[in-house]
């Protein structure tokens, strides 16, 4: 598995699909990363005090969006670039049954290509975050604290997984699909469907289930939410949205939008906003981590059952 | 004398389509078998159930005295196999090719880089070995696909229509590279082809597929003479063979 492994990974890193969609994503963090550190040193310039500046520099929008933002959204496509092809393209170069008439194990290879996919990804998001961090401490000169390390390393971690789902997915229609074309489709309209329009769907599911009109009251609004809090949560985007959001702003300590609120609570929120500490912070999205890895050891795992069904026969 | 193929019975469908009938084969050490027929015969399919790549509906198969459904690895390592039309990896050299095959066999680095270069050698590819496959022609892949298969060091090597698309100065070539396997390194090489004519110079038997049934199997001379029945003169293979087909459409 190794020989595959370092095969892919070389093939990973030298192609040119690969390195367009670098130059792309490090070009867009560092505008990103532009504005936003010019905007924080104007902050700090007018004397606000802000926490855990350090990670603001992966929260706060700049004139588009913020670079957590960005990875959410342009991870996905870099998963599905770097599987949609994976056996397929062995298959239509006639490369697969000769690979496989070599002494290797069959799962040798969708394991290695799996990994070497998931190494270059790690690679990437590691460079990305420390070149941005980079910049960072050197526009707005603050060095992050051991807990922003913390958790820029947890938000890391999570990433992998979450792009890793979508080279699982790009990687099983590889196999469903025998032509190229149509596995890159199919894995860019389930991220487009997913990314975009799940939001519609947990709409319309709450208006069926609670109907609008009539009493506007709290148990109805409430009640609404969790139901597309539910459907919306089925999308692994608005999963790794949410943890993404309570992992690097630990002001956040909920990732419910509505919630209700006794008259001593409330007032409790607006006059103590302390961050949450780490440890609690993981315990909110602890759920949606585990949904996450879950879905993608999930993907691997029918690409896995499928590539060593299939049969191999030449067409 | 050791045989180095053994199958009994062995069949296998996809679905209800009949690929392999009953197919009893005995392949000794040492000899070219020229396994014939025409086009979708199932001659493929008895070489993936051959190496363990697919599993038999029914019946046996022993190569080098192991079963392929249990230990496909272990025959791999000394089978050397070339598929029908065999693909490269087109953005890689020749080199690098053969390089990627020998450290999937696991063969140390060392080692590897010598006799990648005797066998560039010996198939004439050593001037374009640091070429991008994709740029080789199809006789230097075809070529290419034999230095790959031997890589190995096998003791068994099949080749799935290894004269397919290639002119007939090349088909020469590697008829003679392929006798020369067997005489000079005692291979034993199992040849499935259409081509019948081609084939037949350099078989020491052959055995004739026909719908996933073996319809005639034995030295070519013999084969000739069971057919004629005692009607004068040599019959080529090749009118064995459409003999055989004309018969059954009657």
């Amino acid at each position: 598995m190794k020989v595959v492994f370092f095969k892919e990974l070389a093939d990973q890193l030298n192609s040119t699909r690969y390195l367009i969609l670098l130059i792309l994503m490090l070009s867009v963090s560092l505008l990103i990363c532009n504005t936003v550190s010019m905007n924080i040193a104007e902050a700090l310039g007018r004397g606000t005090k802000i926490q855990f500046l350090f990670l603001k520099l992966f929260t706060v929008s700049g004139s588009f969006f913020s670079l957590k933002q960005f990875i959410a959204f342009f991870g996905p496509l870099l998963g599905i670039v770097m599987g949609f092809d994976a056996i397929n393209r062995e298959f239509r170069g006639r490369t697969l049954s000769k690979v496989l008439c070599q002494p290797i194990y069959r799962d040798d290879i969708i394991n290695g290509k799996f990994l070497a996919g998931l190494a270059t990804l790690t690679i990437t998001l590691i460079s990305l975050i420390l070149l941005i961090s980079g910049l960072g401490m050197a526009s707005i000169g603050v060095v992050p604290t051991l807990e922003e390390i913390a958790r820029l390393f947890i938000y890391l971690v999570f990433s992998v997984a979450y792009i890793g789902l979508w080279l699982g997915i790009a990687i099983l229609f590889s196999i469903v699909f025998r032509s190229v074309g149509t596995s890159a489709l199919a894995s860019i309209s389930l991220w487009i469907f997913v990314a975009f329009f799940v939001s519609f769907a947990a709409n319309v599911v709450a208006d069926i289930a609670v109907p609008r009109g009539g009493m506007q009251d709290a148990y109805y609004i409430l009640k609404r939410q969790a139901i597309t809090d539910v459907v919306s949560r089925l999308s692994p985007v608005t999963l790794y949205n949410e943890a993404a959001l309570t992992i690097l702003d630990p002001g956040q300590k909920s990732t419910r939008s509505v919630m209700l609120l006794g008259p001593m609570e409330s007032v409790s929120m607006s006059r103590f906003k302390n961050p949450l500490p780490l440890h609690q912070s993981l315990v909110v999205v602890a759920p949606h981590l585990t949904m996450l890895f879950a879905m993608t050891f999930f993907c691997f795992g029918i690409s896995y059952v499928v590539f060593m069904r299939q049969e191999i026969r030449a067409v | 004398m050791e045989t180095v193929i053994e199958t009994t019975g062995l069949t296998k469908f996809y679905h209800e389509i009949k690929a392999v009938e009953d197919l009893t084969l005995s392949i000794r050490k040492g000899e070219v078998y020229g396994f014939l027929g025409p086009n979708g015969a199932g001659k493929s399919t008895t070489i993936l159930m051959l190496l363990g790549l697919t599993e038999p509906t029914a019946g046996r198969a022993s190569v080098l005295g192991l079963d392929p459904s249990r230990s496909g690895r272990e025959i791999k390592k000394s089978v050397g196999c070339m598929p029908e039309n065999v693909g490269f990896y087109d953005d890689m050299t020749g080199r690098e090719n053969l390089k990627y095959i020998a450290r999937l066999n696991d063969i140390p680095e060392q080692m590897a880089n010598i006799r990648i270069e005797t066998l560039l050698e010996t198939v004439n590819l050593s001037e374009s070995a640091d070429r991008l496959a994709g740029e080789y022609s199809r006789g230097m892949r075809q070529r290419l696909g034999i230095a790959e298969v031997m890589v190995k060091d096998p003791q068994l090597v099949i080749l799935d229509e290894p004269t397919l698309g290639l002119d007939p100065e090349g088909i020469g070539s590697m008829l003679e590279f392929i006798k020369k396997l067997s005489t000079e390194r005692g291979i034993t090489i199992l040849l499935c082809s259409h081509l019948l004519q081609q084939v037949q110079t350099i078989c020491d038997r052959v055995g004739i597929l026909d719908q996933g049934r073996l319809v005639a199997e034995g030295r070519i001379e013999d084969l000739a003479g069971g057919y004629l029945r005692g009607e004068e003169g040599q019959l080529s293979l090749e009118e064995v063979y459409l003999r055989h087909f004309k018969g059954k459409e009657a």
